[in-house]
């Protein structure tokens, strides 16, 4: 290490009180950062969590749909008419919806369930028990081994339950990528048993989901579906549907901007104000160094070095922190949704680097006025 | 015999209009190699002001300083700032130890300003601890030193870059009687040679008969020196 900068981080570290109250504001605010956008993160993903399992490329819906869980019901002559559009590969319907079962023990539970296409059981999960070809036998059901599955119980294979006076007994179950948000079980089956058990309005298609031939295909599905008076999104522009009817359409966006940009101001002001301290306190010393010959630029390398290197380990004692948190809380409450993305360590970080910015600002100032002069007045 | 400091015409005023205030004004004089030089006066007197013009702390509003034959405020900022660093050592007042380092990290910093190892100026900075008799203190911080060893830790922290001129500012102010003499006694011995002039800004009588020449200061203006070698100029 550079002298000079060995020097700036032996009188930052040998300060203990001090150093400790700048790691832990720095580490206060990252965590709080990290863990806010970590939740916000969390439900978004697991808001979009039927989008990410069925893994449709595109798919096609009422304009009006803002969520995937609030699908609004599309008349069947919509699929044939998607299924002629050029470009398309297949086409196939699917069920969504919400359904109240009767466990053996006799609690009601709600559940979501998926109607796949009953020809190809597009989008089906991967079985860790049971065979796929089971879903078409009688009462056939598939549950998703999430963090919700126990709320059915003992589940295990042919396990059986009651869904509008009609029998259900599980002949599979799925693992998948992400799980839900609403804290309920989701049950797997077949499109035309979905309909037949579960009480619908006249028009029964949740979703097409559509496969198109080629990439450049899907401008000209989307063109034609949009004629149609309905909405072909993909897969990615379906989760950024999903995520700004949460960010700005709930209050959820909003109150967590809120919380994080309040978790900025409070790691802003204590780290701030400690450094402000910190270099109020060795101002004189500052004022011997240029005294003694240190150049300006090298006192604002000084400084700049010991913000950085306060925040760069604040940063990673917060970040810590938070997987430690959310670690544990994974553990204890399996269906708690915060993941940490390297968006929200990337958000994290440049805020940090904008509190140092700041702290080392106000130091620099004071740092760069005082006059070795004044440290012979006394 | 050659100057050291070559003060000329120095003038210095602080504020404008109706507050202007003269510090210093048109003082000429010249320090030697080989000699201590007390500037004395009573508060207000200019000294401390004619003393950062003279170390290239603070710029004047007319005249010229020469050391080496280099009128330092011609020089750049930076230039002056590595002039200090290689020319002038300061001994202030308050000493400005930084408490959060040892002694001899304190003693090390002309060196690490001019990007010297690390180690290596530990390991010199120790030398010099020695020649002010804090061998065995080098890794004490400065609040855990008597006044005087703190006074003799500044003394070193302003040798180990070997500077031409060497300035005192107030040195026995925070000092007894007995510590304030046994340090200039150990100025005069150790610390003043051929190649070095020491100048001296003081308000204590007590250390005068240190002073190869005084120069008495009053409204910013020399009203005496005064040679205590040779009897009064």
């Amino acid at each position: 290490m550079n002298g000079t900068l060995k020097l700036a981080f032996k009188l930052l570290v040998n300060d203990k009180g001090k150093y400790a109250a700048l790691l832990v504001g720095i580490m206060f605010a990252v965590f709080l950062m990290v863990q806010m956008t970590s939740i916000f993160s969390g439900i978004l993903a697991k808001s979009s969590s039927t989008v990410i399992n069925l893994g449709a490329q595109v798919w096609v819906m009422d304009p009006a749909v803002n969520n995937v869980a609030n699908s609004i019901p599309m008349p069947d002559y919509v699929l044939d008419a998607v299924r002629s559009i050029n470009g398309v590969k297949y086409a196939v319907p699917l069920y969504s919806g919400g359904a109240l079962v009767k466990l053996r023990s006799g609690v009601f539970q709600s559940v979501t369930v998926l109607g796949l296409d009953d020809n190809s059981l597009f989008g089906r999960p991967e079985l860790i028990a049971g065979k796929i070809e089971d879903i078409y036998a009688e009462n056939a059901f598939i549950a998703v081994q999430d963090a919700e599955i126990n709320k059915l119980g003992d589940i295990q294979l042919g396990t059986d339950f009651e869904l509008n006076d009609h029998r259900g007994v599980i002949v599979g179950i799925a693992k998948v990528t992400a799980s839900g948000l609403f804290g309920i079980p989701t049950l797997y089956t077949t499109y035309s048993r979905a309909i037949q058990y579960i009480p619908s309005t006249r028009f029964t298609i949740s979703y097409i989901l559509v496969e198109p031939k080629n990439n450049d295909a899907i401008s000209h599905i989307k063109e034609q579906v949009k004629l149609l008076g309905y909405e072909a999104l993909t897969k990615e522009e379906f989760m950024q549907k999903i995520a700004n009817y949460y960010k700005y359409q709930t209050g959820l966006g909003t109150n967590i901007f809120i919380m994080t940009i309040v978790s900025f101001l409070v790691g802003l002001s204590i780290s701030g104000q400690t450094f402000y301290t910190f270099i109020l306190e060795n101002l004189e010393k500052f004022g011997a160094l240029k005294a003694i010959g240190a150049k300006g630029h090298e006192l604002v390398y000084m400084i700049l070095f010991q913000a950085t290197f306060t925040a760069l380990i604040g940063y990673g004692l917060g970040v810590g922190l938070c997987t430690l948190i959310i670690t544990i809380a994974k553990l204890k409450v399996p269906d708690y949704s915060a993941n940490i993305t390297y968006t929200t360590l990337a958000f994290a970080f440049a805020m940090v680097l904008i509190i140092a910015a700041i702290s080392s600002y106000i130091g620099i100032r004071k740092v760069l006025k005082i006059e070795p002069f004044d440290i012979f007045r006394g | 015999m050659n100057p050291a400091v070559s003060a000329h015409e120095l003038t210095k005023w602080f504020g404008e209009g109706d507050a202007k205030t003269f510090a210093v004004r048109g003082i000429s004089f010249e320090a030697y190699f080989g000699e201590i030089f007390f500037i004395v006066g009573p508060s207000g007197s200019g000294k401390t002001t004619l003393l950062s013009m003279i170390s290239g702390i603070l710029r004047p509003n007319s005249g010229a300083v020469t050391i080496d034959s280099m009128d330092i405020w011609a020089l750049k900022p930076d230039q002056i700032a590595e002039f200090r660093l290689n020319k002038v050592g300061f001994v202030f007042q308050d000493y400005h130890l930084f408490p959060r380092l040892t002694t001899a990290e304190n003693v090390a910093i002309p060196l690490i300003l001019k990007k010297r190892d690390w180690d290596e100026s530990i390991r010199e900075a120790a030398g010099y601890l020695e020649i002010v008799g804090l061998k065995n203190k080098a890794e004490l911080p400065p609040m855990k030193l008597s006044g005087g060893e703190q006074q003799r830790v500044a003394i070193a922290r302003a040798l180990i870059s070997q500077p031409d001129i060497l300035i005192f500012d107030e040195p026995t102010a925070s000092l007894d009687g007995d510590t304030g003499r046994r340090i200039m006694d150990f100025v005069k011995t150790s610390v003043l040679n051929d190649k070095r002039c020491i100048l001296i800004v003081t308000h204590d009588s007590r250390i005068f008969e240190f002073a190869d020449r005084i120069m008495k200061m009053e409204d910013g203006k020399i009203v005496g020196i005064e040679n205590r070698r040779n009897g009064a100029e």
